[in-house]
């Protein structure tokens, strides 16, 4: 059965799209991506809307302080996003109770977020940064068919199981033509409260070779430190609670060299 | 659509014991824990059996060092990849269909049911103690297809990985809300990466927070099976001396928490084998 595919179309206010992936679960993909649109609003003082599209494992209400919350309506009736450290959001996780599973088939997913992607009201802001799940599955296919996503960031940890997913979800955003900005080398290290010592937990410096072999750039390395798992569950970004810290360094200079490879790309 | 032979649909009937590792959330070690859940059985002589059906992230083939591996097609159904002459331990996974093993598998709903039917139905496992099923994270076509296939066979239940963190619970209690929905018992919760041991000075760090996998467990009335703290060593040891992470499991410092998780699991769905607990 012939299909055309959908055509592109732009989401309305919204001036550049960033999405955060990773194929592989669990290698911080929100939390990269809350850092990141935090540091854009707070840093660089951009308009910056931030777009959970996890349907299943929504993680950006417990990481932004915003749970509990439910999103108005707009005059246009559009889902007003919800604001917290300068940074507009919507997610699955404020239009379904907490602890209730999304037990859905791929087409109810497409449909929920066609959603989210065309009747939020983001009223003009600069970039959009989209936090992907895990996986190829159908929602990175709706996304990248139904809007022009001008760059997308791999986010991995060092270890080869997780590189052999980034690598695939780098090869799908290949097979819809979207640029990728760079790879983030996250839980990279940890440094010992204690005494000091290095230890390479999840392997030392996969990621540098990977992005090395696929001719990317890192744009972050990311140590790993008990406070980013603290302050994310407490729902304040590492950029906000701790901005003398290493990781609030690492991920402001990301989002410059994010900011710069946009207005580069452009259109 | 051919029908599936009577013969083929009886594979599954062939095994005692089904389990499934579920997690809302996905990277907590799903596809860790399974390997170590089989390799803790076929130790004790088990017959296991792996299917993976994380098909747009199948670990599985990397787990066992046998990512060049290929199935084969037999008249009875598809032959699973043996770890060993021993022929103890059997894995089936789509990492072993795919030519390339850095391929994309970009596939909508509608596919990966028909594949995940497939596995179920049309692996000639043989005869197998414990069949053991990795998931991919979240709550949907995967998992609704997999409860709908498995329905007739009844399967003993399912493990629930998580990490002690507010943002893993978040997600692993839905998993927990849909097993009650689609009826499938939970045999218990394991908190995997709980606590990080600094190889030089023996702190112990929580790097992904403490203590919430045994509180969810606690609210929802299920099993807590138990504490896997990250093993710094083993991960050095795989890259620095090689070897599977299946080879070097057996020699960590992980495989004696395990072997307490297996027992507790084995007596859980009533393996003879053990000393029933209490149920």
């Amino acid at each position: 059965m012939a299909r055309g595919l959908p055509t592109k179309r732009p989401i309305a206010g919204v001036k550049y799209v960033v999405a955060v992936a990773s194929g592989k679960g669990g290698v911080g993909k929100s939390t990269t991506a809350v850092n990141l649109a935090t540091t854009l609003s707070t840093h660089l003082n951009l308009r910056t809307g931030l777009l959970d599209a996890d349907l299943f494992g929504p993680s950006i209400p417990l990481m932004l302080n915003l749970r509990g919350h439910e999103p108005e309506l707009s005059e246009g009736n559009l889902l007003k996003p919800l604001v917290n450290y300068g940074v507009k959001t919507m997610s699955m996780g404020f239009l379904v109770p907490e602890g209730e599973a999304v037990v859905w088939r791929g087409l109810m997913v497409m449909k929920a977020l066609e959603q989210l992607l065309r009747q939020v009201d983001w009223s003009d802001i600069d970039i959009l940064v989209i936090d992907m799940p895990p996986g190829t599955g159908d929602t990175q296919l709706t996304i990248t068919q139904q809007i022009p996503v001008d760059g997308a960031i791999i986010v991995s940890t060092p270890q080869d199981i997780s590189l052999a997913d980034a690598k695939k979800g780098a090869a799908m955003f290949g097979k819809v033509d979207v640029p990728i900005l760079g790879m983030v080398q996250n839980m990279s290290y940890h440094i010992c409260e204690k005494c000091n010592h290095v230890s390479h937990v999840f392997g030392h410096g996969g990621v540098d070779r990977t992005a090395d072999e696929m001719r990317l750039d890192v744009l972050a390395d990311v140590p790993l430190h008990s406070d980013v798992c603290e302050t994310s569950d407490r729902g304040t970004p590492i950029v906000i609670s701790r901005p003398q810290s290493v990781h609030a360094k690492v991920y402001r200079e990301m989002g410059e060299k994010v900011w710069a490879k946009l207005q580069a790309l452009k259109k | 659509m051919a029908q599936s032979t009577p013969d083929r649909i009886a594979h599954l009937s062939k095994v005692k014991h089904i389990i499934l590792v579920l997690s809302g959330k996905g990277g907590v070690g799903k596809s860790t824990v399974t390997t170590e859940l089989a390799l803790s059985l076929a130790e004790l002589g088990k017959r296991v059996g792996v299917l993976d059906v994380d098909l747009t992230g199948p670990s599985m083939p990397r787990m066992f060092g046998l990512e060049d591996q290929q199935v084969h097609q037999a008249s009875t159904g598809w032959v699973p990849v043996y770890t060993d002459e021993t022929k103890r331990l059997a894995v089936m996974s789509l990492g072993f269909l795919l030519q390339n093993k850095d391929d994309a598998v970009v596939w909508r709903g509608p596919k990966k049911t028909a594949m995940i039917k497939q596995f179920l139905e049309d692996v000639a496992w043989g005869e197998l103690d414990y069949l053991i099923i990795d998931t991919p994270p979240g709550t949907s076509d995967e998992h609704i297809s997999v409860a709908e296939n498995l329905r007739a066979y009844n399967p003993d239940g399912a493990v629930i990985v998580t990490t002690p963190q507010a943002v893993a619970l978040s997600d692993v209690r839905k998993e927990l809300s849909f097993c009650n929905k689609v009826k499938i018992p939970i045999l218990g919760v394991v908190e995997n990466m709980s606590g990080f041991i600094c190889p030089h000075c023996t702190e112990c760090s929580d790097l992904f927070s403490k203590g919430g996998g045994e509180a969810m467990a606690e609210e929802f009335k299920v099993d807590f099976l138990g504490r896997v703290p990250i093993d710094p060593q083993l991960s050095t040891l795989i890259e620095k001396e090689g070897g599977t992470f299946s080879l070097r499991f057996t020699q960590s410092a992980l495989y004696p928490i395990f072997q307490g998780i297996t027992a507790k699991v084995m007596a859980k769905v009533g393996d003879a084998s053990l000393p029933l607990a209490s149920q």
